[in-house]
């Protein structure tokens, strides 16, 4: 296996509101490996965007904060370093592709001055040097150079969202972490740009976050996924293990409700209820009032985090951390 | 065979822009049998909703017949059509967006009863509306709740109660699931079925998710910028795509399986603008057969075999 790049460990991020304290994310502990693309799947307020957000530590505070854990990068604390050094990390060793490609680009700024803005300020190039190294860029995710000199409201939304691709690997960063890059894509855009991450991972040797609602997404391109839940990880696992055998009832939900394509089923089988509001989250695992399995145990206490395979992680008193301790 | 509840003939509906005509909906032809559920998919800005809002002149068609049982509603005046109205409803893509924010939920299903003065009686309203709102899911507490207070879920159940007020024959869904989680999408999919089984209606389900289409849909209509470029049963055309775009679209979907197999056809460049469009078939530019006659001529809806419909010149020779 390859050496991990990024480790986070027992994170927790909470955020205070006027109607009380949401924890965004709660106890989140994932490794990946150089190369590795790992996928974060969950639905609307599961905390994806907030872990994201925790690792570039652009958390808003306030109100959010990072209540404990670390973000081992490379062998040293996130979480330790100063401002000034988390700013030479962020779009230089870390950087991260929005997921609305219409508003996280500059609309009075060329494309190519974007780019090279980036280069400018984590390298030391020439500014000539830099508009060149711009305009390669703007080559490698497959739109023509001169382009470069056109503003973001002179491309399609599939060309925008691979110049906001060119911007976050401009520096060749060792971990890019792209929040639902293809959510706001029609479908054959959406193949298009999958293609291109796909190629620039391989190209770069970029390790990945990928955070999506989409489990097709994650199968065409993760090695790994975290399933998140109201801020947790309720299961965390090899791609091929999950999807060939999903263990958490939360898993086992998401993959009923969604259509199949490749065959024939007359009804869904959604999940049932709603997400519970995230200031009154229930106690004992938060998804007992939805669970189709839950039983008297589930209503009072947190499920720990159990390894029931090789690197098949479930928080479900289902698979009770006795039968598969080692 | 049930009998066609709703038949669209030549249906064309032009924008004027600064920058010339926007043919968003291009010689449109269809019909949707009673009960069925026609399923009709593309891309942003093919025409979909244009179309989907046409039938009901809620945008008022360029040319064009639109005939809801066997009477073209194109040239009703406005009593008429408001009477036709009663049984042709839509539902909107954003539950956010299309219930007003100042009326409570008893308010806001009860607007098209009161406007068509169903009833008499105040009660016979309310009581209505209750019979509504356990149709759809939504506890009576409800009643007095504002949507702001509703989750996107219980939103769209609103608008699909408000839809059904007036005994629909004949439902346009625009996009309903597009803006809700995978959970809450698969939750009031089940619920439309259930309706569509109980009351007997008729859908048209616009939608870009084809899985969700496929899902849903007796026939499924694929829209390129303002054509439909294949119609046929669901079946058929998940199976056996005909027209290089429909091939192209379903591709694309990136299937949630491991080991499934990448053979996703990308499609060169984007969609090209709606102004003004060239002669010839729309999908020439992108196309990875195309040959003279495709710049040249337009292709027409035809009947490749019975009840498929495809609109490609080279069908013929694609399949052999």
């Amino acid at each position: 296996m390859a050496k991990d790049l990024l480790k986070v460990k027992d994170l927790s991020i909470q955020y205070n509101t006027d109607e009380g304290v949401v924890k965004a994310v709660d106890n989140m502990t994932f490794e990946i490996g150089v190369g590795e693309t790992i996928g974060i799947v969950g639905e609307t307020g599961a905390g994806k965007t907030t872990t994201a957000l925790g690792i570039m530590q652009l958390v808003p505070n306030p109100p959010g904060k990072i209540v404990q854990g670390e973000i081992i990068f490379k062998g040293e604390d996130l979480l330790k370093k100063k401002e000034e050094e988390m700013r030479k990390i962020r779009g230089n060793k870390i950087s991260m592709i929005f997921q609305d490609p219409m508003t996280s680009l500059n609309p009075v700024m060329t494309t190519e001055d974007q780019i090279a803005e980036v280069i400018l300020l984590h390298q030391e190039v020439s500014q000539k040097e830099a508009m060149e190294k711009a305009r390669d860029m703007i080559e490698t995710v497959g739109i023509p150079r001169e382009r470069g000199k056109e503003y973001p409201h002179q491309f399609s939304g599939g060309m925008r969202q691979r110049i906001v691709i060119a911007i976050a690997l401009a520096c060749n960063p060792e971990l890019l972490i792209a929040d639902e890059p293809t959510t706001a894509l029609d479908v054959t855009i959406q193949a298009q740009v999958l293609k291109l991450m796909k190629r620039l991972k391989d190209e770069f040797e970029t390790s990945m976050i990928m955070i999506t609602h989409d489990l097709g997404v994650v199968a065409n391109i993760c090695d790994k996924v975290a399933i998140m839940y109201t801020g947790y990880v309720v299961e965390y696992a090899k791609v091929r293990d999950l999807y060939e055998n999903p263990l958490h009832p939360y898993t086992q939900g998401l993959f009923g409700s969604i259509p199949n394509v490749e065959e024939d089923e007359k009804r869904l089988n959604p999940i049932k209820g709603l997400m519970p509001d995230p200031t009154e989250i229930p106690p004992g695992c938060p998804f007992n009032p939805r669970c189709p399995k839950v039983m008297d145990i589930c209503k009072s206490v947190v499920p720990q985090r159990v390894e029931v395979e090789e690197g098949h992680f479930v928080n479900c008193h289902l698979y009770p951390a006795e039968e598969y301790k080692k | 065979m049930s009998k066609n509840i709703l038949e669209v003939k030549n249906l064309k509906k032009y924008f004027k822009t600064p920058k010339g005509m926007l043919h968003a909906v291009d010689d449109v032809n269809f019909f949707i049998k009673e009960g069925e559920t026609l399923g009709l998919v593309g891309e942003s800005g093919c025409g979909k909703s244009t179309t989907g809002r046409a039938i009901l002149r809620l945008v008022e068609p360029t040319s064009g017949e639109v005939n809801f049982e066997g009477k073209n509603i194109v040239d009703f005046n406005g009593a008429q059509m408001r009477e036709a109205r009663k049984n042709m409803q839509i539902i909107f893509q954003d539950p956010y967006a299309s219930l007003n924010p100042r009326m409570n939920l008893g308010q806001i299903i009860a607007e098209p009863l009161l406007i068509n003065k169903v009833f008499k009686e105040r009660k016979q309203v309310t009581d209505r509306v209750k019979e509504l709102m356990d149709t759809v899911g939504l506890t009576p507490r409800l009643l007095n709740a504002f949507p702001h207070e509703l989750d996107g879920g219980r939103r769209q159940r609103v608008g699909v109660a408000r839809a059904l007020a007036l005994n629909p024959k004949f439902i346009v869904q625009d996009e309903p699931v597009s803006a809700l989680d995978v959970s809450i999408q698969a939750q009031i999919l089940n619920l439309m079925q259930d309706i569509q089984e109980e009351l007997g209606l008729t859908y048209l389900f616009i939608s870009h998710d084809l899985s969700v289409v496929k899902h849903v849909s007796d026939r499924i209509a694929v829209m390129y910028l303002g054509k439909i470029v294949e119609l046929s049963d669901y079946n058929a055309i998940f199976k056996n795509p005909l027209h290089p775009y429909t091939q192209a679209l379903l591709s694309a979907i990136p299937v949630p399986r491991v080991d499934a197999p990448d053979n996703m056809i990308i499609l060169e460049g984007d969609v090209p603008s709606p102004v003004n469009p060239p002669e010839g078939c729309r999908f020439y530019g992108r196309c990875r057969y195309r040959q003279d006659i495709c710049k040249a001529k337009t292709p027409e809806l035809r009947e490749y075999e019975p009840e498929r419909f495809v609109a490609c010149h080279l069908v013929e020779e694609l399949q052999k």
